[in-house]
């Protein structure tokens, strides 16, 4: 974009510092990525309050909702910008970051901290090396926050991806973590 | 039963049985059989509720059905050579599982079928008086169905206590072109799971009740909003709706009535604020899950503006019950103004964890004890937090109060979902408190100033006050803050966090006062 202090230098006169209006744009959408993004709208769209199962079929497809991927999803659903980045941003689940091959949701809510849930959250961050929301090194794991999983009789409780897992203590968390890096999908329990 | 005929096994497909290792134990049982050359029908059930003894294994047996847990797969050899194919003893074994202590004596009417059908098979859900509750409601004008909800007295499970009845006639008598019913499974309180319970282990009694309120208020389309973090239910539910459909007991003109409805699951996000109702209706609307000033009530505007009848997954549940039976059986049991059953839910740190339905009326210390058989730790018990994060902390001394919504009110507490959260004695009140104000700031929907703004600076107030810093005003600042959340606030998740908060506070005071603390309790 060719910018107002841009023609005004022509007239050589010294430069004035602009600061452009348009913000930051974000990195396109990969061909793939834009082909799944249209796709789950045309599948979704018309149901009524569409949104949230769009959102989930994206993440679903993509593993994340792009940032780039709001335009195109306002534009797909006759939204605006500010409407969908609204709504993608206000529910935790919807990760707007890529990462981690597995997702490791851990419970943070009051009946899994009466059995050290606290304990195994700094257990776990401890040895994956990363806080909530990051993704470890190597990519294989990312660690998510989740308030309750139902479980709350047999805590500390994790959803290791869809598979709930309970009376989660160190060790057993670390023999997942190992299932998780091996070559081959952790076995269901 | 001929020898030929194969045995019947049931291995739950509850997630929380899952979560210790159910599917091996199948798998384990299925591979077993076939080295031995025995037949047996391997069922998949929801569970009975045990949850401490899940997986929990039941062989059908002449005399009834025999339970053994919890069986590890390794177990399973071991359990074939002591004959626990014909209900012999075994170190695992328990009994007849309908004689088990923690089983004999709860009154199940709404779990009566949760760990004893196929929750994947409608045929044996309608061999088990399943759809009755329809077959009744399809007789009666839509104002009786109503009339017997409130002659019930069953009131909204979810935690707010609404009469049913009222709120259905307040939809049934508001006229538009569409009405709905949508079904609150957003069940995010900790230690609650009777709705997933309920969903994994008997997915068409919800079915049947939503479809009973369809007929009631005379709503065609339905919508249970799912949370995320229940995918077992997900499948339950999808896999029940298509097989009820196909049934035409959904769909158009249901067993031939003329009346129709269409039910939809649809799956949340993660946030907390939209099991609140009108927060939920915006969700499913596709909108951020904000709460909406009342009025106008949702029955009378509530889904894309459309009258809306909005309950839990327990209430709507309670429902088949109350039509096939009569409203008076269902009133006959409970106190004072709470009648009928609450399926109750022992969780944190409790030696026997699970699910106790009980008419109103027994009390907490009963459940910790009896049913719960004290702490899992050994510890002794120093505090219960009933109903969820938003619930009050109550200290030994208000054990004996029973289960009845009028009862916890007096005590500056609330049943809500029927969630029991236990701590021993390590637990440290002053973090407990602390947590209850940041779950408030982590899940407040933004809306109202009180709830934004005064969880935040509660977090900061009670560090203050835990770090000595001039703390009697530090206190003084935060049940002034309390109060205004209380009254200030546009929903519950606002104005009941002061309800862990200061429960903590005026019952375990010297856990706020210590000169040094660790950040976490041993």
């Amino acid at each position: 974009m060719r910018l107002a202090s841009e023609v005004n230098n022509t007239e050589n006169k010294p430069p004035r510092r602009v600061i452009p209006l348009s913000v930051e744009r974000e990195p396109s959408l990969s061909a793939a990525e834009h082909s799944a993004v249209v796709e789950v709208c045309g599948r979704l769209a018309g149901l009524d309050g569409a949104l949230l199962p769009i959102l989930h079929g994206v993440q679903r497809a993509l593993g994340y909702v792009p940032a780039a991927a709001v335009p195109v999803l306002a534009r797909q659903l006759n939204l605006s910008v500010a409407e969908v980045h609204g709504v993608v941003s206000f529910y935790h689940y919807f990760r707007t970051t890529r990462g981690g091959r597995h997702v490791v949701h851990l419970c943070r809510a009051e009946a899994c901290q009466a059995l050290g849930g606290r304990q195994l959250e700094a257990h776990a961050k401890r040895v994956l090396g990363i806080e909530f929301h990051g993704t470890t090194a190597d990519g294989a794991i990312r660690l998510e926050p989740v308030y309750c999983l139902g479980n709350c009789a047999l805590g500390p409780a994790l959803l290791l991806d869809e598979q709930l897992q309970g009376r989660v203590t160190a060790a057993r968390f670390d023999a997942l973590m190992q299932g998780c890096r091996s070559a081959a999908e952790p076995e269901a329990s | 039963m001929s020898a030929a005929a194969p045995v019947k096994v049931y291995v739950p497909r509850d997630a929380a049985a899952l979560s210790v290792g159910a599917e091996a134990t199948a798998q384990a049982i299925g591979a077993e059989a076939q080295r031995r050359g025995v037949p047996l029908e391997l069922i998949r059930n929801g569970s009975r509720g045990l949850l401490s003894f899940e997986p929990l294994v039941e062989v059908a047996t002449p005399a009834g059905r025999v339970a053994y847990g919890p069986v590890a797969a390794h177990a399973v050899a071991d359990l074939f050579d002591a004959g626990f194919l014909h209900g012999r003893p075994h170190p695992l074994a328990h009994g007849r599982t309908e004689e088990m202590a923690y089983l004999k004596d709860q009154e199940r009417l709404t779990f009566a079928r949760v760990g004893i059908t196929d929750p994947r098979s409608l045929a044996d859900y309608v061999a088990h008086g399943g759809y009755r509750g329809l077959r009744a409601a399809l007789e009666l004008q839509p104002a009786a169905i109503v009339a017997a909800v409130t002659a019930s007295g069953l009131r909204g499970r979810g935690g707010a206590a609404f009469p049913a009845g009222i709120k259905w006639q307040t939809v049934a008598r508001a006229s538009a072109v569409q009405k709905y019913v949508v079904c609150n499974a957003d069940e995010g309180d900790s230690g609650t799971f009777s709705d997933r319970m309920l969903m994994e282990g008997d997915p068409f009694v919800l079915i049947e009740g939503m479809s009973i309120a369809g007929l009631a208020c005379g709503a065609t389309r339905g919508y249970i909003y799912l949370r995320w973090e229940y995918p077992q239910a997900h499948a339950a539910l999808a896999a029940a709706i298509a097989a009820a459909r196909a049934a035409h007991y959904l769909g158009e003109d249901i067993q031939g009535s003329g009346k129709s409805f269409e039910l939809e699951v649809r799956v949340g996000a993660g946030a907390y604020i939209c099991g609140e109702e009108t927060a939920l209706l915006e969700s499913l609307e596709g909108k951020r899950g904000q709460v909406r000033f009342k009025p106008p009530l949702p029955a009378l505007a509530g889904l894309f503006g459309q009258p809306t009848v909005i309950n839990n997954v327990i209430t709507f549940a309670s429902v088949p019950i109350i039509l096939e039976q009569g409203a008076e059986f269902y009133q006959h049991f409970g106190m004072g103004r709470s009648r009928g059953t609450l399926p109750l839910q022992l969780a944190g740190n409790i030696k026997r964890g699970g699910l106790v339905e009980k008419a109103f009326g027994v009390t907490l210390r009963e459940l910790l004890y009896d049913y719960g058989g004290g702490s899992l730790s050994g510890r002794p018990i120093r505090a219960v937090q009933v109903g969820g994060p938003l619930g009050a902390y109550l200290p030994e001394s208000q054990f004996d109060t029973p289960i009845d919504y009028e009862a916890f009110a007096a005590i500056g507490g609330m049943l809500g979902h029927g969630g029991v959260v236990v701590f021993d004695d390590s637990v440290d009140m002053a973090s407990q408190a602390r947590y209850a104000m940041q779950f408030c700031a982590i899940e407040s929907c933004g809306k109202c100033t009180p709830c934004r703004i005064g969880s935040t600076r509660g977090v900061e107030v009670i560090e203050r006050l835990l770090a000595g810093e001039d703390a009697p005003r530090q206190e003084t600042l935060l049940r002034d803050l309390c109060e205004t959340l209380t009254y200030g606030s546009l929903c519950a998740l606002g104005g009941l966090t002061p309800y862990p908060v200061l429960s903590a506070l005026n019952h375990f005071p010297e856990d706020f006062v210590k000169p040094e603390r660790s950040s976490a309790s041993a």
